[in-house]
């Protein structure tokens, strides 16, 4: 039984609206990455959109994270040290916060750059340089080694909780892990929301619900790891104590329409043109939208669960 | 470099007079805040950025009348910063604010810290407090203004028993090793140093005797003083698994060839491929 005899950091609505933009940034990179590397040509317009949204929640994170400070003018000293006499570069590798600094820094440059090439590819600035300079190895270089960092600030966040001494986020190795999978189900679902009203991009929402499919599963089995984790430590009842447990509730239940197909407009058009049926199309549309966005209250709430549980 | 010095608190001889609380305020000009009523003496509450001694009192006292020998029906001890030879909070410090000085006690740097509160975070004696109008994270210095000084911190100097000693910890150490075998052949079976020696964090610069075990205190026992560097490892290896297979997963739903349902509504525009090379 681990017993903790801590305070709480009191990290509240900036740092969970940080962690939710971080994991739909480093996420939408990654699935836009995949779908570039794996998808036929089909699939470009819905890549283009997660690199058009990866970088403005990039800015949001920045913004987020420096106004939960108590100095916020001081952000910088995350990268610089300003102690008289041991001035120089802070790179501590050993504290997730140092880590994912640079990170967050680093990732912001790659998913600057694709955000202007993705601007430039549907025409709406001109920089043909920067397109001819990523047409080809050079491009696919720029998605994968992006997406490394992606991945990393997608879930070192959790990892920042595991390095602590608070109750439920130390007693779990598991959260980093945890968030990675979220992020990842929150932007297969976002992207299918955005794509599903952008010309040329719709015809990526059966992929996009078959991969949510399996991340979906990935976050369950997480929640599940996480759990698992936290019951030696005696800790599973603080995390799941009074509304925490219906939180839980909605955040497994949120996993459900993606597991089973449910958010994919895709069958539920089909089936509807095959009847004929024009009211069924537009409530299953309606229904699939709505199943989308429970998808993404879903990654919010898991988030606030983790984090608010764990201080109160 | 100075000789490492320290606290040793002698709770046994600790009378809950609060006075280190006072001179530490005093010396510190820390403002004062609103006291607590409770079912107790304590009107402090907790160790924060306003209050860097905190006189924790322990009632044990039994439900049935007291009798002589049934136990010590309050514990007192006044708490602070234990200034750890493995730190914590300095180990999750991303700025660098909080050093050791020459002296060997862990101190915060205002000008460097930025309030990011993970030392609050890391803390395991909740020793760190965060300050609303700093902005920063606070704790004990060990008045290190005053050691600069050659003097002896405020608390030390003002606690009228002298269960607050302050000196060299080698010294330190002795005192508490001599002061625990009187108790002993007193018959005080249950007295014990706490942080005396590299069990907890390394040795603590402020270490304690104890008439209970440590929880009863509000202290981690050996098995719990854990550094949160320890869930890096894990941390790291379960995001990067878990990472590696969705990408998996992202690989055998998007691939090419792969059979899913087919859109039934292309948009009238296909999306450009990226310019081949």
């Amino acid at each position: 039984m681990a017993e903790h005899f801590v305070q709480p950091p009191h990290w509240e609505w900036y740092i969970i609206g940080y962690f939710f933009c971080a994991g739909l940034a480093g996420g939408a990179y990654t699935i836009g990455t995949m779908l570039r590397l794996w998808g036929t040509p089909r699939e470009e317009g819905v890549a283009r959109i997660a690199f058009l949204i990866a970088f403005p929640l990039v800015v949001l994170c920045g913004i987020l994270l420096t106004i939960d400070l108590g100095q916020p003018l001081r952000f910088w000293h995350m990268m610089v040290n300003t102690t008289p006499g041991a001035t120089g570069l802070n790179f501590l590798y050993w504290s997730p916060i140092s880590l994912g600094t640079w990170v967050l820094l680093i990732f912001g440059l790659f998913s600057f750059v694709s955000f202007l090439e993705a601007l430039a590819l549907e025409g709406r600035i001109r920089a043909p340089g920067l397109t001819r300079a990523l047409s080809g190895r050079g491009g696919l270089v720029l998605d994968v080694v992006g997406t490394i960092f992606a991945l990393f600030l997608a879930s070192y966040t959790g990892v920042v909780l595991s390095v602590s001494n608070q109750p439920v986020w130390s007693d779990s190795w598991a959260i980093g892990g945890l968030f990675v999978a979220s992020a990842l189900s929150g932007s297969a679902a976002l992207l299918a929301l955005l794509g599903r009203n952008t010309a040329g991009a719709e015809s990526s929402e059966p992929r996009l619900q078959a991969a949510d499919g399996y991340f979906a599963l990935i976050e369950l089995v997480m929640i599940a790891v996480f759990f698992l984790t936290l019951s030696p430590a005696g800790t599973l009842g603080k995390t799941l104590s009074g509304i925490w447990l219906v939180v839980w509730l909605l955040i497994v239940a949120s996993l459900v329409p993606p597991m089973f197909g449910a958010f994919a407009n895709g069958r539920g058009l089909q089936l509807a043109s095959s009847t004929g049926a024009v009211g069924t199309t537009v409530a299953r549309a309606g229904m699939s939208t709505a199943s989308a966005v429970f998808v993404l209250v879903g990654v919010l709430l898991m988030r606030i669960a983790v984090i608010l549980s764990a201080q109160w | 470099m100075p000789e490492p010095v320290g606290f040793f608190t002698d709770t046994s001889i600790c009378i809950g007079c609060k006075a280190c609380e006072v001179a530490c305020k005093e010396w510190n000009q820390l403002p004062g805040n609103a006291p607590k009523f409770g079912d107790g003496f304590d009107n402090t509450g907790q160790l924060d950025a306003e209050n860097w001694r905190h006189v924790k009192f322990i009632d044990l006292v039994p439900e049935a009348p007291a009798i002589v020998g049934n136990g010590n029906p309050w514990l007192m001890m006044s708490d602070l910063c234990k200034h750890c030879k493995h730190a914590s909070c300095m180990e999750v410090c991303p700025t660098g604010a909080i050093v050791r000085t020459e002296y060997d006690t862990v101190f915060i740097q205002q000008d460097v810290c930025n309030g990011c509160r993970d030392c609050i975070s890391a803390c395991p004696y909740g020793a760190i407090g965060f300050s609303p109008i700093s902005g920063t994270a606070h704790k004990c210095t060990m008045c290190y203004d005053r050691l600069q000084n050659g003097m002896t911190p405020a608390c030390a100097k003002a606690c009228p028993t002298q269960s607050i000693q302050y000196g060299t910890l080698s010294e330190l150490q002795q005192k508490a090793d001599a002061r625990l075998a009187a108790l002993r052949t007193q018959g005080y079976e249950n007295a014990q140093l706490y942080g005396r020696d590299d069990s907890i964090y390394g040795g603590l610069g402020a270490f304690f005797l104890l008439m209970d075990k440590p929880e009863v205190y509000g202290l981690p026992n050996k098995e719990n003083a854990g550094l949160p560097s320890r869930n890096n490892l894990g941390g790291y290896l379960g995001a990067f698994f878990v990472a590696a297979v969705g990408v998996l997963a992202g690989m055998v739903s998007f691939r090419r060839g792969t059979t899913v349902a087919p859109s039934p509504t292309p948009g009238p525009t296909q999306p450009r491929e990226r310019p081949a090379s």
